[in-house]
C-alpha cells in the first residue's frame, strides 16, 4: 500500500529538516526551502514537525493514494482538487482509498509541502531522509520524485493531536520581498554592506536549491584577505566580479567568497518562496530583532500546536 | 594568536584566526573544533571547520548565547596549546594515474610551470600534504600546500562534468574529486579509490589534519584497482 506518483510536477523532493551534524565531512545540510511552511503542513497532518514531507516547485504533483491517509498542504498559495473537490492551501484533506490529489493553479509563492499523516517513509541517509539532490542522496534514491514512483507513508499514521485553530498564513513574496540581514562578517568598513542594502536586485534564471544568483547593482568587492571557510544558509556571497550569491538549503559546507551579509532566520522562509525573476531587497537587522522576529514566528505555530 | 569570534548571521558564530592557508593556524582551528563539539552543548547543530576559522551552527531559540560564548571561550583556552601529538592523523597512500585521458590538463600544467610532464607529477607526487579541510562536496579534501612551481589559478572556464576521482590543483591547494561534479581546477590525473562511501563508518575516507600521498601508477594497474573497486 502507497501513493502513487501519477505526475511527479517540476521539481517535487522529499525533505525532512535537514542533515545537520556531518557538515564538517563535506555534507550538505540540505532540508526544506521553506523550513516554516515545511513545520506547519507536518503540523496540520498531526506529525512531528521534522517529519519527511514532500517539497513541491512551482507545478505541483498528481498522486493516487491506494490507503486513506490524511494529507496537509501548506506554503505557496496553489489551487486544486482531491476527487473532483476543490482545496486551496492551507489545506486539510481526506484521502480514502483510490483517491486522486491534483495541483492545479499557483497564485503566490513558489514551493509548497505536502505532509501526509505518519510521513514518507524512506531510508535515512546519515541520520536524515532529506534529498540531498546533488551529492545524490536521501530521500527518493538522491533525487527528485518521477512519474511512477511509489511512496510509503509512514506505518500508525498521525503521532499527534490534529491542530483544531486554522493555522497562521506564511510569508510569501511580495513585489520586491524585503529580507532583514545582518552584516556578515568579511562587510569590511561597512561600505559593503551599506551598498547591499540599497540596492534592488533580481532572482536569475540559473538559482536553484543550493542558492540564487542576485542580478542587479553591483556591490564593491571585498577587499580583505580571504581564505575558503564555512559558510551558512542565508549568507550573501560577494564574488570578485558579477552576481551576488545568496545560499539557500542545499549550500556547500564551505564558501570560496566573502560574505557580506547574512539574511536572519525568520527571513529565509520568505527567501524560499521567491522564484527566479523576483525582485528583492536587503534591510539592515539586528541580532535582537533578528532573535524576536524568530520567537514572534515560532509562536504562531506552538499557538497552532497548542489550539 | 587569540581568534576572533563573529557573529554568522543569528544561528552561527564564526571563530577565525588569521586568513591564511597555514599548518600552525589550521592545527589550531582543528583542536578548537573537537574542543567545542566535546562539550556538548545543548542547541548546538554542527561544528565546521575550515582553514582558518571555525563555524558553530546552533538553533538560537534553545541556545543560551551567554552559555555558548563561554563554552567557545572555554575550548579556545582548552584548545591553545595542542599536545605535540594530538594533530597527527593517519597517512593515507593514494594511488594516481596521471595524465592522459585522466589528466587532460596536466600538457597545460606542465607548459605553464614551464617543467616537463614528468616534472610536474614528480613534484606533485614528490610530498606529502596536509588535509586543511573536507568542503565543496561531501568527502571532497582541501589538500596542501602544493609546490609553488604548480600554484596556478582556477581555469577560465570550469568543466561542467569532472569524473569522479580526478585530482586537480589550483592555487597552492591539491584536491580529489569523490564524486562526479562541475569544476574548476587543473585535472592532471585520477585515482581508482573511492573517497567517499555511504555505507562506510565514517563514510569519508580522509578527516582534516590526516597526510595524503599520491602515488603514480600506470593505466593498467589503474584498471585493475578500479575493477575491484566496482
Amino acid at each position: 500500500m502507497g501513493i502513487v506518483v501519477y505526475r511527479a510536477g517540476l521539481l517535487t523532493s522529499i525533505q525532512d529538516s535537514g542533515r545537520w551534524g556531518t557538515q564538517a565531512l563535506g555534507v550538505p545540510v540540505a532540508g526544506p526551502m521553506d523550513s516554516w511552511s515545511h513545520r506547519l503542513a507536518n503540523l496540520l497532518a498531526g506529525n512531528n514537525p521534522a517529519a519527511a514531507a514532500l517539497e513541491i516547485t512551482a507545478v505541483g504533483p498528481e498522486l493516487v493514494f491506494e490507503e486513506p491517509r490524511t494529507v496537509a498542504i501548506a506554503g505557496a498559495e496553489f489551487e486544486g482538487f482531491l476527487d473532483g473537490a476543490r482545496w486551496t492551501t492551507p489545506a486539510v484533506l481526506d484521502a480514502r482509498a483510490g483517491s486522486r490529489l491534483v495541483f492545479g493553479a499557483r497564485s503566490r509563492g513558489f514551493r509548497a509541502y505536502l505532509a501526509v499523516a505518519g510521513g514518507f517513509d524512506v531510508p535515512t541517509v546519515l541520520g536524515s531522509r532529506a534529498t540531498d539532490l546533488r551529492s545524490g542522496f536521501g530521500g527518493m534514491q538522491g533525487r527528485a520524485l518521477r512519474d511512477g514512483d511509489r511512496l510509503i507513508a509512514g506505518e500508525g499514521g498521525a503521532s499527534r493531536r490534529r491542530p483544531a485553530a486554522a493555522p497562521p498564513p506564511p510569508k510569501l513574496p511580495g513585489n520586491p520581498s524585503s529580507l532583514r540581514v545582518m552584516p556578515g562578517p568579511d562587510e569590511g568598513d561597512g561600505e559593503v554592506f551599506a551598498a547591499l542594502t540599497r540596492a534592488l536586485f533580481a532572482v536569475a534564471p540559473q538559482s536553484d536549491r543550493m542558492g540564487y544568483r542576485l542580478h542587479g547593482e553591483r556591490i564593491p568587492a571585498v577587499a580583505a584577505p580571504y581564505v575558503s571557510g564555512p559558510v551558512v544558509a542565508g549568507a550573501i556571497q560577494v564574488p570578485p566580479s558579477g552576481d551576488l550569491l545568496l545560499l539557500m538549503a542545499e549550500r556547500q559546507t564551505t564558501g570560496g567568497y566573502p560574505v557580506a551579509g547574512v539574511v536572519i532566520t525568520a527571513d529565509l522562509p520568505l527567501a524560499g518562496q521567491l522564484a527566479p525573476g523576483d525582485r528583492v531587497s536587503f534591510e539592515p537587522c539586528g541580532l535582537e530583532e533578528a532573535i524576536s522576529a524568530l520567537i514572534a514566528r515560532e509562536q504562531a505555530l506552538l499557538a497552532l500546536e497548542a489550539a | 594568536m587569540q581568534p576572533r569570534i563573529t557573529p554568522l548571521g543569528d544561528a552561527a558564530l564564526l571563530v577565525s584566526f588569521e586568513p591564511l592557508i597555514d599548518v600552525a593556524i589550521n592545527a589550531r582551528v582543528h583542536a578548537l573544533a573537537s574542543a567545542i563539539a566535546a562539550s556538548r552543548l545543548p542547541g548546538i547543530r554542527d561544528v565546521v571547520p575550515g582553514y582558518a576559522a571555525c563555524a558553530v551552527h546552533f538553533n538560537p531559540l534553545r541556545t543560551n548565547r551567554t552559555s555558548l560564548r563561554a563554552a567557545i571561550d572555554a575550548a579556545i583556552d582548552r584548545s591553545a596549546a595542542p599536545a605535540a601529538d594530538s594533530d597527527r592523523g593517519s597517512t593515507l597512500d593514494v594511488p594516481v594515474c596521471y595524465g592522459g585521458p585522466f589528466g587532460p590538463d596536466l600538457p597545460f600544467v606542465s607548459r605553464r610551470a614551464g617543467c616537463s610532464v614528468e616534472e610536474v607529477v614528480q613534484r606533485h607526487a614528490g610530498q606529502e600534504y596536509r588535509v586543511f579541510m573536507i568542503g565543496f562536496l561531501p568527502g571532497f579534501p582541501y589538500l596542501g600546500p602544493l609546490d609553488e612551481r604548480l600554484a596556478l589559478p582556477r581555469r577560465d572556464t570550469p568543466r561542467t562534468r569532472v569524473p569522479a576521482g580526478s585530482v586537480g590543483i589550483a592555487g597552492r591547494q591539491t584536491g580529489i574529486y569523490p564524486v562526479d561534479a562541475p569544476g574548476g581546477w587543473h585535472i592532471i590525473g585520477r585515482t581508482p579509490m573511492r573517497l567517499f562511501d555511504l555505507s562506510a563508518v565514517p563514510p569519508a575516507r580522509l578527516a582534516p589534519g590526516d597526510l595524503v600521498r599520491f602515488i603514480p601508477i600506470d593505466e593498467s594497474t589503474y584498471r585493475r584497482a578500479g575493477a575491484r573497486a566496482d
